[in-house]
């Protein structure tokens, strides 16, 4: 049969962010993709040759608006592992409870994102709308909605105050309802199912094999999740990565889905058990030598290589964001795929491509 | 721990394939490859493993015109860093099962005009004397 070429992207309805695949096809089957990136890439690691250490916690922040202050956490802690600074335990929590506030904002609108891929919208309006209270539980504790700027080099720069943990403790719970409430049409729809099970399937070997990483990995039934190395103040809280063995749309959606409420339960954790402490210690000297650190972002491990010489600028920043491992398992996903399933499996990795390209 | 000192296993480019092959069947997962510049001849490649959140790294350093065993055929994750290396540090790779030819980051137009634009030879001078 004779193949055509169709190309999928970099302007498309389902993608928020611009990436490209050329889509080898036969009749209406994918046989091959192929990706072509580039297009938002901002050259931002280079930034470290123009940017001093501390600057540059700002600068990662802009790697993904989604994430920004786990980028921050990230990078804030290998570079304090190279200036040997202990935070102090309260910045600890604080750095987890906006991660977390991150993670269910991020999931919220991916959600929405998701269910707007298979046309129904008035799921994706229940999902943005939800998502709103934590846009503004980010202004009102932070003082912006998505670029938070709370972490500095040796801590953190915000608190929260008693009446904020017990407003965050009543959104929650509301929260919690909602989700409830959401739950049977999310996962059990007849609609979703269609348009879900069984498309774009990834089993755990693959999904290994490939690098996949997050909800992509645990949506094939890895337990593998980076908090599982209990950094910041997650070593006393309790977690389990969150696993669904199908492998396809409908499992990572799932994975994402409980990831939400199991956010909530950290959340409640933290905020209920939130030490007393500084925020931040006196940071004095400049970074020397090469370290590594990993955090789970909303999409997945997030890894970062930074390679301190004893100035106030770094040699090197090396950013391993999420998506970048997840687009080799999407290529994996695609063929044997109809061109109908192309934008559901697509948007079911989750694509942040300003994070990819950086 | 999720942050770390770096303790790397210095390889030679021959063992780069070796390893990688070794490291699939023990069952690990490539985290990425990190490029740094040693300095205006040399450049380093850093091959970061993981397997049930326990990381090993290897380095391996190479003249900034030598070509190396790409390891894509492998692991085919690591086309994206490899073409990501080749793009922005001008690092060759022999056997890459992807090659972009340069244009995964930068715009064909762009090839001509600009060369390894990641390419920079970290500063030796003191604290607070640059700008």
């Amino acid at each position: 049969m004779a193949t055509t070429v169709i190309p999928f992207g970099p302007q498309h309805p389902v993608l928020p962010e611009p990436i490209h695949l050329k889509l080898v096809m036969e009749d209406e089957k994918v046989v091959e993709a192929v990706p072509a990136l580039g297009y938002v890439h901002r050259g931002l690691e280079m930034l470290v040759t123009k940017r001093d250490v501390n600057q540059m916690v700002y600068v990662v922040e802009r790697v993904c608006g989604i994430c920004s202050c786990i980028h921050a956490m990230c990078y804030c802690q290998a570079i304090e592992k190279l200036m040997n600074l202990e935070v102090p335990h309260r910045a600890k929590y604080l750095r987890i409870i906006w991660s977390e506030l991150h993670r269910i904002h991020s999931h919220l609108l991916w959600l929405g994102l998701f269910a707007d891929s298979f046309g129904f919208e008035s799921l994706f309006m229940q999902f943005w709308k939800l998502r709103e209270k934590f846009m503004d539980i980010n202004e009102a504790t932070a003082g912006n909605r998505v670029i938070l700027s709370v972490n500095v080099v040796g801590g953190v720069r915000r608190d929260l105050t008693e009446d904020h943990i017990k407003w965050i403790l009543k959104e929650l719970d509301v929260f919690e309802k909602e989700m409830q409430r959401l739950t049977k049409t999310t996962l059990d729809d007849y609609t979703v199912k269609t348009r879900t099970v069984g498309k774009g399937v990834l089993t755990g070997e693959q999904a290994l094999q490939l690098g996949a990483v997050g909800p992509t990995l645990r949506g094939s039934g890895v337990a593998q999740d980076a908090r599982q190395l209990r950094y910041e103040a997650l070593g006393e809280l309790n977690f389990e990565p969150i696993t669904v063995p199908d492998g396809d749309c409908w499992a990572r959606s799932k994975v994402r889905f409980l990831e939400t409420l199991q956010a909530v339960d950290i959340l409640r954790q933290a905020l209920t058990r939130l030490p007393d402490s500084e925020l931040a210690v006196k940071v004095q000297g400049n970074p020397k030598g090469e370290a590594v650190c990993r955090v789970e972002q909303p999409r997945g491990e997030m890894f970062y290589y930074v390679c301190g010489n004893g100035t106030k600028f770094l040699d090197r920043c090396r950013i391993r964001t999420p998506t970048f491992a997840n687009v080799p398992p999407l290529l994996a996903m695609l063929p044997g795929a109809e061109l109908a399933d192309v934008p559901v499996i697509t948007l079911s990795i989750d694509p942040c491509i300003s994070c990819t390209e950086r | 721990m999720n942050v770390h000192i770096l303790e790397a296993t210095p390889i030679t480019p021959e063992e780069i394939r070796s390893t990688a092959q070794a490291k699939l069947d023990a069952g690990f997962r490539l985290v990425t490859i990190s490029v740094r510049v040693v300095d205006e001849g040399n450049v380093e490649l850093i091959y970061h493993y993981d397997k049930k959140n326990e990381m090993s790294h290897f380095r391996t350093k190479i003249s900034k015109d030598a070509e190396i065993p790409s390891i894509s055929s492998i692991y085919f994750c690591a086309l994206l860093a490899e073409n990501e290396a080749r793009d922005l540090f001008d690092v060759r790779f022999d056997g890459l099962v992807l090659d972009f030819q340069r244009t995964l980051f930068l715009a064909e137009e762009a090839k001509s005009i600009v060369n390894a634009p990641f390419f920079h030879v970290p500063s030796t001078k003191p604290a607070g004397k640059r700008t």
